[in-house]
């Protein structure tokens, strides 16, 4: 599993290498932390290189920024030498976050199945039951439902908690409490209570693990008001949205994908956060726009790096915050090549691609030169049969074809 | 104020429940078999389960509560209460049933709409447990849960402007009559499906043992009571809780309200081993069964459960017999209840008894009496005018408290986020 991707650049355009200090890109790519708003101790530089901000040498964590424009890198700050960072998978990345998060917090705790003394499943928080103790990395009996509600309550009487679904499928059990109780009880409280909890877990379609541990929760989820919902892909964007879904006074749903935890990928030895709502431009482009998030991401560089080879500049960009959908990044990019294209692992009915060209259509229509294309998985139980499995789910193959169609 | 001559004179023990420790007292099922005639649960005659078998009772080893018979104590020189306390719970539960009034009145003259659920009955179960608690206690509740705000604090103007959907409702008309919530008396809930509320309140429970152990906070031995009837109680979220609630010794209190009905559905009906108190021991912790028109049996019981939990000696099940008597909601036309069932509850209505009590016992006459439903009287009056002359939410709340932070609500096209639009604030933003 881990290899497959290791060969995908996680990062950083068609570079071969994951290294983040490579040679300057191409003059339009200004390396993947370049466009995080300013939001953190680190800024990154527009030769990918980062630097610590002239101002955070306490290493006091700044307040997130409240001004949604972004700053452009000042290229005359003084970059100190950047430090090399440290390689890490992403399941490592994730831990990371979040031990720093419960160091930094008391009242942060985690609670799930399996997360304290086994580790978790996916090893996400091994080792931090030892260290924070049984109540702080709590392991509950399997009874979703009545634990994320649990969790709940303790956010809603000061707790900072983050409920862990062993699956994200576990959590259609939890439904009744994330749609009833942690969407909606700061509204019908009338402001009174704040949910300040994290719900994450793996989800998506893995290496024939069956229909019911491959479903894709996104889009049940995506209705429900209140709540907001994020999706990682590499260890740099785990860390970060872990961190910022973490200290938002939101509830937040973190998105994980089975297949991608073994990523490797350097990061920042500095401390940072990302914002929740913004979108990560992956490899700028003329052509299309290619919006995707999660794993599909991946399928979707591999597709690029054919594309390129045939002559075509695709726009890729991770959209990160699957609710709500960061119209910035996505209206600029439209507005520059007017095609799009969203590849995305949900169901063709009510997923994420489905909202999102809606979203497209309802404010950009006028920057269109064609229809949205949205290439999402069949409306089919996830078969076991691996062969079946890989039928359902976008390929890199489809996705060139959908964008030579597109460009025509 | 028993519900049968058979009990009436004997002090009843209530059965404490055995503690995951006392292995050898798990073994008997008749140990906690203390019920009286099969018929005690009012349901019509044709619809009785399983008789039981005759009774054993008084098994010895088995603890006797303090709950005695009210009338037994009359002629003891130990009063339950004093009078002050006396007069305490007279007003909460007069403030109960008269606001209950009032809004089955107000909703029939069109100032409320939805699903109200009136509490008219069971007063006693909220005074004799809510009374008891400090502030820094939680306190969560169901849908009908108007009563548990009134003895929470939360002020009757408050409750009835939330009724009637205005801006100065303690949640600020967005809840409604199923969602009452007070941040400073700590009530959370208010919850519209039945059994949601209880995992909120093991939460609530689980901070308080968290801020204990964790975050070393010596007065942190605040504890939670979670309301429900007795159609929750063959939810899973119930059982689920209660499995956690005792395997992590939490501070919190299962009190069920058992009315007998759920809508039109007897718990007779629906439920295999209808003695809810019973399911405590199942799961290692204390169940008590106590009759819930009875306001210093309730009192009794609380305490024992409220002390309990402020030890850390974890959770109990308390079951309380009580009776709604108003429908389900006030759309029931509630024609399926047997009306010699409604006339018996009827005459144990807890506020005369309570008053019976007092009078009897010489710790209040009839004027004090009175005057405090006049007080009440006004209080109400107060509250309905009050609420008559509050503002309708404007249209600039809509949007305010969806989150917490608003940055959730997005980045819009043009690069700000959405909040920050003036549209926003002026709720007629599209979200």
């Amino acid at each position: 599993m881990a290899t497959l991707f290791q060969g995908l650049p996680s990062s950083t355009a068609f570079s071969s290498s994951n290294k983040f200090n490579h040679a300057p890109a191409p003059t339009s790519f200004s390396g993947t932390w370049n466009n995080e708003r300013k939001s953190s101790i680190v800024t990154v530089r527009s030769d990918a290189r980062w630097s610590p901000v002239l101002n955070s040498a306490t290493h006091k964590p700044q307040r997130l920024i409240t001004n949604a424009v972004a700053t452009k890198a000042d290229s005359s700050l003084a970059s100190t030498s950047s430090k090399p960072g440290h390689e890490l998978l992403l399941f490592e990345a994730l831990r990371e976050g979040l031990e720093e998060e419960m160091e930094r917090d008391p009242c942060v705790c985690v609670m799930g199945e399996d997360v304290g003394h086994y580790g978790g499943s996916y090893k996400v928080t091994k080792g931090l039951a030892t260290k924070f103790g049984d109540l702080r990395v709590l392991d509950t009996p399997i009874a979703e439902n009545s634990f994320t509600g649990m969790g709940i309550g303790a956010a809603m009487t000061g707790l900072r908690p983050i409920i862990e679904g062993m699956n994200m499928g576990f959590l259609l059990l939890a439904f009744n409490q994330i749609s009833n109780n942690c969407g909606m009880l700061h509204y019908t409280s009338g402001g009174q209570f704040k949910i300040p909890a994290v719900i994450r877990g793996p989800g998506g379609v893995g290496r024939q693990l069956g229909a019911e541990h491959s479903q894709r929760l996104e889009s049940y989820f995506q209705s429900i008001p209140g709540i907001q919902m994020v999706a990682c892909s590499t260890p740099y964007n785990a860390k970060g949205l872990m961190k910022a879904a973490i200290r938002s006074e939101n509830p937040v749903i973190l998105f994980e994908h089975v297949l991608l935890y073994n990523l490797k990928d350097r990061i920042p030895d500095e401390e940072y956060v990302l914002s929740l709502e913004e979108a990560e431009m992956v490899r700028p482009g003329e052509h299309v726009t290619i919006l995707t998030y999660s794993r599909m991401r991946y399928h979707v560089m591999q597709a690029a790096k054919t594309l390129v080879n045939k002559g075509y500049d695709p726009e890729v960009i991770d959209i990160r915050s699957l609710k709500p959908f960061d119209l910035h990044t996505i209206g600029k990019s439209v507005k520059k090549t007017h095609r799009v294209l969203i590849v995305e692992e949900c169901m063709r009915t009510g997923g994420i691609g489905a909202s999102l060209t809606a979203a497209i259509t309802e404010n950009f229509n006028d920057d269109l030169d064609a229809p949205i294309v949205c290439l999402s998985s069949q409306d089919v139980p996830t078969p076991y049969a691996g062969t079946l499995e890989e039928w359902t789910v976008v390929q890199p193959a489809q996705i060139v074809t959908a964008v030579e169609q597109l460009c025509q | 104020m028993s519900f049968s001559a058979t009990n009436f004179a004997q002090p009843r023990p209530v059965p404490v429940g055995i503690r995951s420790n006392e292995k050898s007292l798990s073994s008997d099922p008749f140990r906690f078999r203390f019920r009286g005639s099969p018929s005690f649960l009012g349901s019509p005659h044709s619809l009785r389960f399983n008789p039981t078998p005759p009774l054993k009772l008084a098994i010895p080893h088995c603890r006797r509560s303090t709950a005695a018979a009210v009338t037994d104590v009359k002629s003891s020189a130990n009063m339950l209460i004093t009078k002050e306390e006396g007069l305490e719970l007279y007003e909460d539960m007069i403030l109960g049933r008269f606001f209950e009034d009032m809004c089955a009145q107000m909703y029939y003259r069109g100032k409320m709409f939805g699903f109200v659920h009136l509490y008219n009955g069971q007063e006693a179960v909220s005074t004799g447990f809510i009374k008891l608690l400090k502030k820094e206690d939680t306190v969560v509740s169901t849908y009908r849960d108007h009563v548990h705000a009134l003895s929470k604090g939360v002020p009757a103007r408050a409750v009835m402007s939330e009724l009637f959907g205005k801006a100065t409702g303690c949640c600020r008309g967005q809840g409604g009559s199923m969602h009452m919530f007070s941040k400073e008396h700590n009530l959370i809930g208010g919850f519209a499906f039945i059994g949601e509320g209880i995992p909120v309140a093991t939460g609530a429970a689980f901070s308080s043992k968290y801020r204990r152990e964790v975050l070393k906070e010596a007065s942190a031995d605040h504890v939670t009571l979670a309301f429900f009837g007795d159609g929750t109680c063959n939810n899973g979220q119930f059982y689920e809780c209660l499995n956690m609630a005792a395997l992590w010794k939490l501070p919190i209190i299962f009190v069920v309200e058992n009315n007998l009905w759920a809508i039109g559905m007897s718990h007779l009906r629906a439920t295999s081993d209808p003695e809810i108190w019973k399911k405590g021991p199942a799961f290692g912790m204390a169940g008590v069964h106590v009759d819930g028109m009875d306001v210093l049996k309730v009192r009794e019981v609380a305490k024992e459960a409220i002390e309990r939990a402020r030890r850390g000696d974890g959770p109990t099940l308390v079951e309380c017999e009580t009776y709604r008597f108003r429908g389900h909601s006030l759309a029931d036309p509630d024609e399926l209840r047997d009306p010699a069932e409604k006339a018996r509850y009827a005459a144990r209505d807890p506020i005369s008894a309570l008053k019976k009590y007092m009078i009897e016992n010489k710790l209040a006459n009839e004027q004090e009496l009175k005057s405090i439903e006049k007080k009440i009287d006004e209080v109400l009056d107060d509250a309905v005018e009050f609420s008559d002359e509050s503002p309708l939410p404007p249209r600039s709340q809509l949007l305010e408290n969806v989150f917490a932070d608003s940055k959730g609500f997005g980045i819009g096209p043009d690069g700000k986020y959405r909040c920050e639009d003036p549209k926003f604030t002026q709720g007629t933003a599209h979200v």
